[in-house]
């Protein structure tokens, strides 16, 4: 593909997933598919970038010319659900900071693809540790901040890293949407009112849009367009809400405008769970070890484990930070709610087929089946544990690291 | 709950220590000061440890309370080198320097912040004020015992003066407009000016010989600052990068005070200077997720407790609380042997280290005979992340139970688990939304 020819491709959301494909057999002691029960001493065999064959040593003949490499615990690539990182560099100064864009308080029409830099060290760091998938854009930092997208952490463009350009609208209904001085939303019952004015303008706009009569079509609008992704029901509104009020007001919008939501963070879900589950909503909780303070100064250790108690499927996230970690790693927040009530199952489920199902990529990503993308993480002993070590990563069969982390 | 709460904060305060001996029987005893017991038998009384070793070789004293801790794992109380918990403060924006600040006039008892730094093991911690200035203040050295008044918390020297540091620090927090300096090199000038003032007014005390004519006005700040130069007070230095890290080496040598390097992010870098320098009681660190965040924290690396203790310098960690959440202290000296040091040393970092960085080795720190009854009760390896800190005692008295269920809101977090304390008293019952 030419770069115009990649280009057009990637604005068409149809994504290129690179040259290099890897030949290569991973054997084993513990094999976590994430799509049933684990297997032991167990080769992996990717072809061509993706997963042909999976199953126990003694039944698979591993191809001439294949690369083979072993560990003693084997997983799906993971899946980060909800970060920011290649917008949100880890220098923290103004020239690598792009995740909100504080002109104004919606602005849908900012896509993750104009400001994603793949070379970004934070996308290395997390890639050493396990990490294959980010779904990374814009931040919970204003009502509507723009767009997300799901990225393999390689590539050294935007294109060859791509997944899905426009993956989920972001927004937030909380103290992170409330602007400063008399600007608006400066309340909580000022974010739902513009929210819904938002939707209701775009809901006409998107009618018009299809009008007989083309005089009464509507002039293009970029932001329109982008909203009108999710009251399309195409694209998913991804909303960061907290608080248990912040979470019900989200369902409301929902269920008042009959869109597809994810919800964020969610730190006092443990209060609404029933509210939560009835509505079918996919959840991706907020960092295991995200600080208690502000609106989030309930969150605890075992939300995961509550959500999944209550029969709502969770995914994961290292989140957004805006100072020190400038990431976290989904793998460290995976342990901890492991070890706080989630178990290593569904801890490991969190941050691979449940955040690829969440994401809608799990026709590609997010467990170790035949036909899948060959991404897989390699590691010395329990993933969680905190002296384990990652000690090789692959993506769709090429092998991005072999560092010791 | 409330009642039994208050009864209990009550009883504590009056009597500060169990009078009747306790023993922990069963456990795997790390003492840190010598080989670990496999399954061993521990007796404090009267808030001090009287005995310890193998099951078979303790004998129990008639009428101690029994603790079957069978399978779990007995250290010696956490010591946190670093600490904001009780949102406490220090100098104000009026300049650069504030000796005179107290820590102890600042800290909040009630801060929800205190009883999870119980739930995460830490008996001892330095509580400090910020490092938006080249010298923030006085910081306070603090016992995390169920608390109504800064003064249950206080730690006294053999003296009976207040166990304290001073919070100084250098790179770019304390970089600013004026008065606050605005370069690394005016950053030491000041600094130098000051301690230069220290000096002077030291030795104008000391001509005067007592003589109130010929003594100078009094000033708080450089009584401090002389007690500094004295070696009276450590101070423990905010540095990140690696030149600023050696300044304050410089600094040290110069004026001749004690000094514990704080976070030392660059500290792989110079981790033989470090080692050489004889001003240095310790490097206490801070393992972080990711680096940077900000510009001096960007070569911030795991491996940093490995280089450190391979170099021979006393390494400890510290919460930064808030900045990394004290019921997960462990998991730092865990990150720390992730990247190359030894288990041994972890362990170390997490209490001895700590001990001797604040003067306090001779109390606490280790599982020795003498040593005050501050003890973490662990479900496990100190070091995994499926561990859970399942009791915590200090001075003999127990501040955190896991069976407890508002300890457990503590532990875990939920609905309260980050008020003030002072909710109680008041009647909003904390957790009765769980």
């Amino acid at each position: 593909m030419t770069r115009r020819q990649r280009l057009a491709a990637l604005v068409a959301g149809i994504a290129s997933s690179g040259a290099a494909f890897g030949q290569i057999a991973v054997t084993g002691a513990t094999v976590h598919t994430a799509a049933g029960e684990p297997l032991t001493n167990a080769v992996v065999v990717i072809e061509d970038g993706k997963i042909s064959q999976v199953g126990p040593a003694s039944e698979i003949e591993i191809p001439d010319g294949f690369r083979t490499m072993a560990a003693a615990v084997v997983t799906p690539g993971l899946i980060d659900a909800r970060s920011t990182i290649g917008l949100s560099g880890y220098l923290n100064q103004e020239h690598d900071q792009e995740q909100v864009e504080a002109s104004a308080p919606m602005q849908p029409e900012l896509r993750a693809i104009d400001a994603y830099n793949p070379r970004e060290a934070l996308v290395e760091w997390v890639r050493g540790y396990g990490v294959t998938t980010v779904h990374t854009g814009h931040a919970p930092r204003s009502l509507v901040s723009g767009q997300t997208a799901v990225m393999k952490t390689r590539g050294a463009t935007v294109e060859e890293a791509v997944v899905k350009p426009l993956a989920m609208i972001a927004a937030t209904v909380g103290d992170g949407a409330r602007e400063r001085g008399n600007k608006a939303p400066g309340t909580r019952a000022k974010m739902a009112a513009m929210l819904r004015a938002e939707l209701i303008k775009t809901r006409e706009y998107v009618d018009r849009r299809s009008a007989e009569d083309e005089d009464r079509r509507p002039d293009r609008d970029l932001r329109l367009d982008a909203l009108g992704e999710v009251l399309e029901g195409n694209v998913p509104l991804l909303v960061t809400a907290q608080r248990t009020q912040d979470i019900l007001t989200v369902l409301r919008i929902r269920e008042e405008f009959d869109i597809p939501v994810v919800l964020d963070g969610v730190a006092e879900a443990y209060d609404v769970l029933d509210q939560i589950r009835d509505s079918g909503v996919s959840v991706i909780v907020h960092p295991t070890m995200m600080r208690a303070q502000g609106e989030t100064e309930n969150l605890s250790f075992e939300t995961a484990a509550r959500l999944r108690d209550a029969g709502i499927p969770v995914a994961l996230q290292g989140g957004y930070e805006a100072y020190v970690p400038k990431s976290r790693l989904v793998l460290f927040e995976a342990g901890v709610a492991a070890a706080h009530g989630l178990g290593f199952d569904d801890a490991l489920r969190s941050i691979t087929i449940n955040a690829a199902r969440v994401l809608g990529v799990d026709d590609r990503i997010g467990s170790i089946e035949v036909g899948k993308d060959g991404d897989i993480a390699l590691y010395d002993g329990d993933p969680f544990e905190y002296s384990t070590h990652c000690v090789a990563v692959i993506i769709e069969g090429e092998v991005v690291s072999e560092e010791v982390r | 709950m409330l009642r039994s709460l208050l009864l209990s904060a009550l009883l504590v305060a009056a009597a500060g220590a169990q009078e009747t001996p306790q023993a922990f029987v069963g456990a795997s005893l790390y003492p840190i000061s010598g080989p670990s017991i496999e399954s061993g038998t521990l007796v404090i009384h009267d808030g001090k440890i009287v005995a310890l070793g193998p099951v078979s070789a303790v004998q129990i004293p008639a009428g101690a309370v029994q603790h079957d801790v069978s399978g779990s794992v007995v250290l010696p109380g956490f010591v946190d080198t670093h600490s904001h918990a009780g949102s406490v403060e220090g100098g104000d924006g009026s300049g650069p320097m504030h000796p005179d600040a107290r820590a102890l006039d600042s800290v909040n008892v009630r801060d929800a912040r205190i009883q999870k730094a119980q739930a995460g093991g830490i008996t001892t911690a330095n509580i400090m004020p910020g490092s938006g200035h080249l010298l923030s203040g006085q910081t306070l050295y603090v016992k995390h015992r169920d608390s109504k008044v800064i003064d249950d918390l206080l730690i006294r020297r053999p003296d009976g003066s207040l166990a304290y540091g001073i919070k100084m620090a250098n790179g770019t927090n304390s970089r600013k407009d004026p008065p606050f300096p605005g370069s690394r090199a005016k950053s030491a000038a000041l600094v130098r000016e000051r301690f230069q003032e220290a000096i002077e007014y030291r030795d104008r005390v000391a001509q005067a010989a007592g003589d109130a004519d010929k003594l100078p006005p009094r000033d708080l700040g450089l009584e401090t600052l002389g007690e500094i130069l004295a070696g009276e007070r450590v101070v423990h230095f905010h540095t990140h990068r690696h030149d600023d890290i050696l300044t304050v080496l410089r600094l040290a040598d110069e004026f001749g005070f004690k000094v514990v390097l704080q976070h030392v992010s660059d500290g792989w870098a110079v981790a033989d200077e470090i080692a050489a320098s004889e001003q240095v009681l310790g490097a206490s660190l801070i393992l972080i997720d990711s680096p940077g965040g900000k510009l001096e924290a960007k070569d911030n690396q795991l491996a940093t407790g490995s280089i450190l203790e391979q170099a021979g310098v006393v390494t400890g960690f510290h919460t930064d609380d808030p900045i990394t959440d004290s019921r997960l202290f462990n998991r730092m000296a865990a990150l720390a042997v992730r990247a190359g040091m030894s288990r041994e040393g972890a362990l170390y970092g997490l209490t001895m280290a700590g001990a001797r960085m604040l003067g306090l080795e001779d109390r606490v720190g280790s599982l020795e005979v003498g040593k005050d009854a501050d003890l973490v009760v662990l479900s496990g390896d100190p070091l995994s992340v499926y561990t859970q800190v399942l009791q915590t005692w200090v001075d003999g008295a127990k501040v955190f139970d896991r069976g407890d269920p508002q300890d457990r809101l503590y532990a875990e977090g939920g609905f309260g688990a980050s008020h003030d304390q002072g909710h109680h008293i008041h009647g909003i019952a904390q957790g009765e939304h769980e």
